[in-house]
């Protein structure tokens, strides 16, 4: 004992805790140091009864420990002291001073160990010191970094930062050398101030971006796929702006400020027939009058080559504008595809956590509406229920044959809807040619087209969706028929308008030149008409008078421009009946009617994501197409977008319900970007073919008088560019070069494609080593568990097993008590032992001890029997007993 | 800031407007519980065990901002997945056992499902995540597969 006895002493002189290590190493010994701590009390002059009950106590103790603990005190004392003597008081208070110093010392021991060495050396440091003082400061700095990754309370976090900020602040200052030290505070002052600013500026900027309240309330209400639908079109919106800003500030703003104002040349001035009318709001309504010449249409500006004292090239602007509307937008679309798939990489291939997902990442944290939060309930209720007989009925299938024929017949009906609606815009868009020749026309017969449109629009999809009951799929499933069948249906409806609209311009075109030809021999005859008096000039004739061409491109910008707007019209009109009146009908009513309206038939409307993304791709498309034709169109779309976003979050908020159906937001953004690529590659086709191979109008736009509209570029090389620089473009140009070019493109997209196929398969095998070596770790770690989990439990438990099974196995007791010793010693002995040790006996312990275990459960389910290799320590433990 | 004032507001008699004199101010859980935030979420009693001092929901001013802090947008990945571990662990052992599990399912589907169906969904959910076999979920094991789910970051957060 007294060797023991000596070994603690040391160790209390070598480590600072003496205290804590004294009790934790050996319970006895601090059962036999606290009478000796009573004994001092006794001696204390302090009175007191339950002293003296105590001292009584402690008395009876001394009797039997009296001389130990006097030697342990004495030792340990006597030798930290050097042998000096206290009084009895003292005695008592200093163990307890000196425990709290050591404590702090012990606590601050990893932290900083060479503030002491500092405060000792003082100025003297080190290169060594130096060094390990960097590391240390380096070590603070990442963990003030990393300080929002520890899951401690915030009193900790607080507490730990600012101990690291004061050692980083106090030792930094330390670092710098000599006359560098002002200088280095200086700049650290510095960067400090810098990140406050970032942190306020950033602050700022969450606090500009617009309608984020709103959004946030309508995120509470629906749940995070609604309101992806109101993000997406703030995106849209900002897209705008960007494009809107292009537009007006490159092409429009010029021709009004440096152009030729209006009424100066024929394509600036209103022809003379429809003077009369042109101020009528019926006339502007329809984008005709003053307003079909002016800026807005392509029609009013002039093949001047240069404008005003800049000298601005117009029609090269223009141009350049029209391309770059289309660069940006594609840009864009695709910078946020890439973005929106970054954060989504290391998702993919992980249908196997159907189950778990649902249950612990289906319900969403913003839900703050107990309405919504019933419907989302409900709806994963459902969902659960509908994942249950999924995984029942997975491998059977009932009545192939009904199923199939059914969808057989929905989709033959739904191809009929589409070549129907097809064919009925066709007939519409032929029927208004022929209108159009007539002299009077009605309102609903100039409108026809566009009403027919809108019209389709708006009661396809629910048919669609009728029609995809019979089909029975899986709502997912079902969910993306119905959005390709809506695409294909606003798709086809615009290609057909297209294409009549194509029809129309040809006419036109071939129309053109007889006009041009009257022109012209208007023009002769006008100016040889004043035969002789050459001497005084006539007057020009009114450019109102000139008879002019039909400018197919200001008729195309009118028919988006229209569509645009009956577009627009139709929704609002839609969310107004359909949604709002509706509620207001089933809100006031419900009160005096034969049954709930709230629950039953009508109901509330819920809010469409999926119709209202689509309008808005496809309105999109239309704005790309028609831009190049009416520049102004972006503006009005601008406003669109501006009151819609108004209107919808009112009438989301006042009419709708939230959904019972679930859209996932997080994988519907990129679906959302993928459909406005293709809609924007599908609009980039007619404008580059109209540019490409369709002549411009003679009379009328920029780039009149030439050959096709692409020529602009042509003249400003030649005209503006050094002559060597247009050899060089003309060289570019020739296909020889060209084809070469492309195949080379071609190869790169091929190279790059096996390049990140092949870094994806490299990456998916690492991915599954890293499973591997964590599931390995795993292994190790819960085997460690168990080995210390059983053996905790097994001491008491395993002497009345003994007894018991006993004569069951008698070699039993043998086989695993000694290993059993073992590894308890080994517990006992702390954290010094080696893992395998520990791992490796427990497994030789459950091979001894499997026999009885499978004797004495046979009657109870074997349930564990495929969890043996790493449960069964426990469940060997706990289930016999 | 924001922050401050709303938990001000759950309790104006509680809390004082100056706080740096008196700290230790506590918000019993049945104000917390009425938060438009948390007041329709099955699981707010846990959240605010989880993340008040000694386990009983009612909080300081201190683990207030740190349920916020941790239930932000801006806050990783793994934090939220070791709060949300510890949120969907019932009865607070560091496993998710089949037992928490029924909670988390009736909690989710206020009891509109049959027994047998919970029991199916929970033994499903312990089929799927549980790698290592031993009838519970850890740690790791809800970690690996929460953080390979497309919607726990968009789901698992509350703005303020």
């Amino acid at each position: 004992v007294t060797g023991q006895l000596r070994d603690l002493s040391d160790r209390s002189q070598r480590r600072p805790s003496r205290k804590q290590t004294s009790i934790a190493k050996c319970p006895r010994d601090r059962r036999r140091a606290q009478p000796s701590q009573k004994e001092w009390v006794t001696g204390s002059p302090r009175p007191g009864s339950s002293r003296k009950k105590q001292t009584d106590r402690g008395s009876c103790h001394k009797g039997l420990w009296e001389q130990k603990p006097c030697k342990v005190e004495r030792s340990s004392k006597g030798r930290r002291k050097k042998g000096q003597r206290a009084s009895l008081k003292e005695q008592r208070t200093p163990p307890k001073k000196e425990k709290e110093v050591l404590r702090k010392e012990t606590c601050d021991q990893p932290k900083r160990p060479r503030s002491i060495s500092l405060a000792s050396n003082g100025e003297s440091l080190s290169e060594e010191e130096l060094v390990q003082i960097l590391e240390q400061v380096e070590e603070k700095k990442k963990l003030i970094a990393t300080m929002r990754n520890k899951p401690w309370p915030l009193a900790k976090k607080l507490m730990e930062l600012r101990e690291a900020q004061a050692f980083v602040e106090k030792y930094e200052g330390a670092l710098g050398k000599g006359k560098g030290k002002h200088l280095y505070t200086y700049r650290m002052l510095m960067a400090k101030k810098w990140v406050k600013f970032k942190r306020d500026f950033d602050n700022f900027k969450t606090q500009c971006i617009p309608w984020e309240m709103k959004i946030k309330d309508i995120e509470s209400h629906f749940g995070s796929s609604v309101a992806s639908y109101f993000i997406f079109l703030r995106w849209m919106y900002g897209v705008n702006l960007v494009l809107f800003g292009l537009i007006f500030g490159l092409v429009i703003i010029p021709e009004i400020l440096m152009g030729m104002p209006y009424g100066s040349i024929p394509r600036k001035t209103v022809p003379r027939a429809e003077e009369e009318k042109a101020m009528d709001f019926s006339v502007l309504w329809d984008f005709e009058g003053y307003i079909k010449y002016s800026a807005v249409f392509y029609g009013y500006y002039n093949n001047q080559r240069t404008i005003g004292w800049l000298r601005y090239r117009l029609p090269m602007a223009y141009f350049m504008v029209g391309v770059s509307v289309f660069g940006y937008s594609l840009m864009i679309v695709i910078r946020s595809m890439a973005s929106n798939t970054q954060g989504s990489t290391s998702e993919g291939e992980n249908d196997n956590f159907t189950f778990s997902f649902k249950m612990f990442t289906s319900w969403d944290y913003l839900i703050g509406n107990s309405e919504t939060a019933d419907n989302k309930h409900v709806s994963i209720t459902t969902s659960f229920k509908e994942s249950i007989v999924d995984e029942e009925e997975s491998n059977k299938e009932e009545n192939v044959h009904l199923t199939r024929f059914l969808r057989v017949l929905a989709n033959f009906l739904i191809t009929g809807c589409l070549c129907g609606s097809g064919y009925l815009i066709y007939f519409v868009v032929k029927r208004s040619q022929e209108f159009s020749k007539r002299k009077t026309v009605s309102w609903y017969e100039r409108n026809e087209v566009e009403i027919v449109m809108s019209l389709l629009g708006m009661f396809c999809p629910p048919l669609f969706e009728t029609i995809a009951a019979l089909e029975n799929y899986h709502p997912r499933t079902g969910l993306k028929w119905q959005l390709g069948r809506i695409f294909a249906l606003f798709l086809g409806n615009l290609y057909t308008f297209l294409l009549a609209l194509m029809d129309d311009v040809h006419l036109k075109l071939s129309n053109e030149e007889t006009i041009k030809n009257i022109t012209h021999w208007t023009l002769f005859n006008y100016y040889n008409s004043s035969g002789g008096n050459e001497s005084i000039p006539r007057p020009p004739l009114h450019p109102a008078d000139v008879p002019r061409g039909s400018c197919w491109e200001t008729a195309v910008g009118i028919e988006f421009m229209r569509l645009t707007v009956s577009d627009m019209l139709v929704t609002y009109i839609t969310i107004l009946l359909g949604d709002f009146l509706r509620a207001c009908f089933v809100r006031f009513m419900n009160y005096c009617w034969c049954w709930d309206l709230e629950a039953g038939f009508p109901s509330y409307a819920e809010f469409d994501i999926s119709g209202n993304v689509l309008g808005l791709i496809f309105n999109q498309g239309m704005i790309w197409m028609g831009s190049f034709y009416a520049p102004g169109l972006v503006g009005i779309n601008v406003l669109r977008l501006l009151t819609s976003m108004y209107f919808q979050c009112w009438a989301v908020m006042s009419s709708n319900v939230p959904h019972a159906r679930v859209f996932k937001a997080s994988r519907s953004n990129n679906f959302y970007m993928g459909l406005l690529l293709l809609v924007l590659f599908l609009s980039l086709l007619p404008v580059v073919y109209t540019i490409m191979s369709l002549p411009p109008s003679f009379d009328c736009g920029p780039f009149s008088g030439k050959n096709r509209i692409y020529d602009v570029l042509h003249e400003t090389i030649e005209n503006d560019f050094p002559t060597f620089l247009g050899k060089i473009f003309a060289f570019l140009a020739n296909p020889g070069l060209i084809i070469p070019a492309i195949l080379l493109m071609f190869l790169a997209i091929y190279y790059l494609n096996s390049v990140s196929k092949s870094l994806s398969r490299a990456n998916a095998q690492l991915r599954k080593k890293i499973q591997v070596l964590h599931e390995v770790e795993k292994n190790h770690k819960s085997d460690k568990e168990r080995a210390t989990v059983t053996n905790s439990e097994a001491t008491p438990k395993s002497s009345s097993k003994n007894v018991s099974q006993l004569q069951l196995t008698k070699e039993e007791p043998v086989s695993y008590s000694p290993s059993q010793i073992q590894t308890l010693d080994k517990t006992s002995q702390g954290p010094g032992t080696s893992a395998d040790s520990r791992v490796l006996q427990p497994a030789s312990w459950h091979l001894g001890f499997q026999p009885p275990k499978v004797k004495l459960d046979s009657g109870q389910p074997q349930s564990q029997a495929h969890t043996w290799r790493s449960g069964s320590g426990k469940s060997a433990q706990t289930s016999p007993n | 800031m924001r922050l401050f004032y709303r938990y001000q507001d759950l309790a104006p008699q509680l809390v004082p407007l100056d706080y740096t004199s008196c700290p230790d101010v506590k918000v019993p859980y049945e104000l917390i519980g009425t938060m438009p935030e948390l007041k329709d979420n099955p699981f707010r009693q846990r959240i605010a065990q989880v993340f008040s001092q000694d386990g009983d929901g009612h909080m300081t001013l201190d683990n207030f901002l740190d349920m916020f802090s941790v239930m932000s947008e801006m806050a990783p990945r793994d934090l939220k997945a070791y709060y949300a571990f510890k949120i969907y662990d019932f009865n607070d052992d560091n496993y998710i056992c089949a037992w928490d599990l029924e909670q988390t399912v009736t909690r989710l589907t206020r009891g509109e499902l049959s027994a047998e169906e919970v029991s199916l969904v929970c033994e499903k959910v312990l089929d799927e995540a549980d790698s290592d076999h031993d009838g519970r979920l850890s740690l790791e094991d809800f970690q690996s597969m929460i953080l390979r789910s497309p919607d726990f970051l968009s789901t698992f957060h509350i703005r303020i």
